[in-house]
This record gives C-alpha cells, structure tokens and sequence, in this order.
C-alpha cells in the first residue's frame, strides 16, 4: 500500500472514531449515571453528532479583545496537530502503520510533551485569571505525569530487547502480553496517560466547579470544538497506545483479521476510560501532584530496577 | 546536502533571529521552540534521530515549559522605554565578542575538517546508550551529582513553614512541612 493511501485512511478512520467517542461516551456515561442520554435526533440518537457539529461550526467564533491573538489562535491547532501526528507511530494491523521507526515510542513521548503547550497557551493567551490558573495547574500536571509515563515505558522497551520501534513491540508480546510481568509499568502508565490528555477524574486543568471552564473558558466555535474533538482524539490515541504496549496490539486468535483484535482492544479501553470519568471523583490538586512524585515515581523506577535485574539474571 | 537539512536550517536560524527581537516574552519563548525544532530535525537529518528526539523531549518539552511557565507566573510588563534602555549598544558589547569567537572557532573547524558533510551514518539509541554507560561514564556520573545538588537546594528554598493557627498546636510551630 502506497504510504499516503496509509496517511489518508488513519487521518480518516482516527476523526471518524473521534466523532464516535462524542456519542459513545455520552450513552455510556447516561447508562453508568442511570439516565436516557441524546435519544432524540435521529435514531438511537445517532445524528446526535452531526447536529452538535453544525452547531458548533456556525457559532460565533469570538476573539476577546484582551486576549493575545496570534497565539489565542494558536494554542487549539497545537492539540489536534500533535494527537494526529501520534497516530503515525501506531500499528493497526501488520504492514498497516504510517512509519515503522526506531525511535517512535520516543517520538509518541515528544508529541504529548508537546501537547501540553496547547493547554498552557490557551489559557495564557486568554488573559483571564481562571484560565491562567487552568493553564498553570495543566502545565505542573502534564510536565510532571510524563516524566512517570517515559519511566514506566522503560519495562516495555526492555522486554522488547532494547527496541523502541512499536511492531518489535507488538511482536516481542508473542509469548504473553507485556501486561503480565510489567503490571506496575501498565497501571502506572496507564493513570499518566489519562493525566496527559486531563481527562476527568484529572482534568484538573478545566475543572469547572473551582474555575469555569479552566482554560478554555474565553474559546468558543470551532476553536472550542478542536479542544473537544481533540480530547477525544487523544483519548483514542492513548488507548490504541496501551493495546500496542501492554496488550498484544493486533495479536489474537486467528479465526479474525488481526485490524479487528487491534480496534476491539482500543474500544474497550476507550470505554474503560469513559467509565473512569463516570465513577471517580476529581482529586485535589496537591493530593494528585503529591501521589505522583511520592508514589509513581519510586514505583516506576523500582519497576525498571527489577525488570532490568531479572533479564539480567536470564541473560 | 539534503534538502531537508537546507530548510530546517533556515527555519532554526530564522526562529532563532526572532527570538531574540521580541519584545513580548512569551512570543520570544515560542519562536525558541520553534528553532529548538529546526535543530531537532537538522539532527535527524544527518542521521541522529535519537539526539533529535530528545532535543524535543528535554529542551522544547520540558526545559522551555519550565520557561514559559515562568514568565508566565511573573506576568512580565515592561515599558518600551525601559525596554529601549536595556537594549542598548552598550549591553551588546559583550554577547557580541563572545559571539564573534564562536562563530570563528566553529567556520576554521569546519574549513579545516569538511568531513562533516559525510556523516550519514545512523546513529541508534542503543550506540548511544552503550556509549553513556562506558566511555562518558564518568561526564554522566558527575551530571548526576550536579543535578542532585540542583534537587537539594530546590528543597531547601521550597520547604516552608508550617503554620498552626490551633492555641494546642502553638508548640509545634518550629517543625518544617515540605510543600
């Protein structure tokens, strides 16, 4: 397959899912909270979608006048352009990937570390003291939550023989799923990634019962739409992340076609991570910031420590 | 000379030009993102992508947060004729000697070595790594130290007191709370 047919369906099929997510996460979470849920447009409420589309394009797409303008423009595109780029590292079935790098679990790290300018722009940019403080708590949370995230990757990368490219990944999984002797690296790995895209329960950036709307509280139309479509996009991404890493990627049983294992195991843990938002609290920020550096950080080196020994200890 | 290497150079040598004629810091900030970039990519264009990536990783994902964060924090509002002052011939002196013996230390070494032009081997993460824990051992253990000292003295300017607003608890004001 010629490489920008490749670029142009997971463009595709990536915005599609996101799309989805919007529908998908409202039902679940309506099902989860004993509620209907958007059952009014269009059958099952499906056309709910489109119609929350159409209005958000046609909104008014307001710039406040106190706001710094370049970079208020700037700071949504940076969220969408670094969650799809990701997605070029992501294996979806053999020979079905945009690069098979060497260094792309590395290159997944420098995109969401990258991420984190979008928060933390759009909430200087507004010029409002809420969003500032959104801007400022995302800025403390993300830096923070990678540094767990690149540590509890380090397990996986052994195990896969000192390889960052992601198919050795997936294939290095043949034997048993790397969720089994790297656990502590998956749980880890797993609340960084949902701190990374501040998802509730950390969405400690937006957190609208202290302020607002955090930092996108000044956007609006479009602009506010690509904050929100790309959440989703990075919820998909980190799930798509964790099947490649801890559960096999497209490996399964072979009665099917190893794209369908891929997309069944990403949509479980995109509804994993709907069902987070719909049963935890949001933590306080220092009790979150204090379990990070307390917690995850000891566990995840002590985790490297030993993974490193017993394959030493093996050979 | 890869046309690839060409353009990101521009793009770093631009970006760069323009962070430094900024007057609104965190559009300084950016633009030094931006060229921090430009290098990256110059670096895995000449075959380093390992030292690209963490060029993005260390420098423009965490170094210059730290930076942008800050001059967040301090809400930096400078009067352009203040500005002016600071900006003057006379503050140029010296960056501008120090600059001019970088520049010519770098072109005599490479009119002298053209070899550089050559390199299009690929460096992987695992050379680089078994190069950190052999022959840089002792740079890498000294770093370490150095950003142990750094940690340190973090902690110690960041401890603050601990309050007791409580009568019963009044005693126990000596005690030192870590944030």
């Amino acid at each position: 397959m010629a490489i920008g047919f490749i670029i142009a369906i997971v463009l595709l099929m990536v915005i599609t899912i996101a799309a989805a997510n919007i529908y998908i996460e409202r039902r679940l979470l309506s099902l989860w909270q004993d509620r209907r849920g958007p059952n009014r447009a269009g059958p099952w409420g499906i056309l709910q979608v489109p119609a929350d589309m159409i209005k958000i394009f046609l909104k008014e797409d307001w710039i406040p006048p106190f706001a710094d303008r370049t970079v208020f423009v700037i700071a949504p595109t940076i969220v969408m352009i670094v969650t799809l780029l990701s997605f070029a590292i992501i294996p979806f079935a053999p020979g079905f990937m945009v690069v098979d790098s060497n260094i792309a679990l590395l290159f997944f790290l420098a995109n969401s570390s990258l991420g984190v300018y979008s928060v933390v722009l759009a909430g200087w940019a507004s010029n409002n003291k809420y969003s500032l403080i959104g801007a400022m708590r995302g800025a403390a949370q993300m830096v923070s939550y990678e540094v767990f995230m690149g540590l509890s990757l380090m397990g996986v990368v052994m195990l896969a023989g000192g390889s960052f490219s992601m198919r050795e990944i997936v294939e290095s999984q043949k034997e048993m799923w790397n969720v089994i002797p790297q656990l502590p690296g998956f749980i880890i790995f797993l609340i960084a990634a949902v701190a990374e895209s501040h998802r509730a329960p950390f969405d400690l950036p937006e957190a609208e019962g202290e302020l607002v709307a955090g930092f996108h509280t000044e956007y609006s139309g479009i602009k506010f739409g690509m904050f929100f479509v790309g959440e989703y996009i990075s919820i998909t991404l980190i799930s798509a992340t964790i099947v490649t890493l801890y559960f096999g990627g497209w490996l399964g049983p072979a009665f099917l076609p190893p794209f369908f294992w891929f997309m069944f195991k990403t949509f479980i843990f995109i509804a994993f991570i709907i069902l987070l938002r719909a049963s935890l609290p949001r933590p306080r920020y220092d009790q979150f910031m204090a379990v990070g550096w307390k917690i995850l950080l000891p566990i995840s080196l002590i985790n490297i420590l030993i993974t490193a020994a017993i394959l030493l200890y093996k050979g | 000379m890869d046309i690839l290497f060409i353009v990101s150079s521009i793009v770093a040598v631009i970006a760069s030009a323009m962070a430094i004629t900024r007057r609104n810091a965190v559009h300084a900030l950016l633009f030094l993102i931006v060229s921090l970039m430009g290098v990256s990519m110059m670096m895995y264009t000449i075959g380093a992508p390992y030292a690209a990536i963490l060029e993005i990783i260390v420098y423009a994902g965490a170094i210059m947060m730290l930076f942008v964060f800050t001059v967040m924090m301090l809400n930096l509002s400078v009067s352009p004729e203040d500005e002016k002052r600071k900006t003057g011939f006379k503050t140029w002196i010296f960056p501008l000697i120090l600059g001019a013996v970088l520049l010519s230390i770098m072109a005599i070494s490479f009119l002298r070595d053209p070899s550089w032009e050559g390199l299009h081997q690929v460096i992987l993460p695992k050379h680089v790594g078994r190069l950190m824990f052999s022959h840089y051992l002792l740079p890498v253990e000294l770093a370490g130290v150095l950003l142990l000292a750094a940690i340190v003295g973090a902690y110690y300017l960041g401890r603050t007191r601990k309050r007791n607003l409580h009568r019963y608890l009044q005693n126990q004001e000596d005690s030192y709370d870590t944030l």
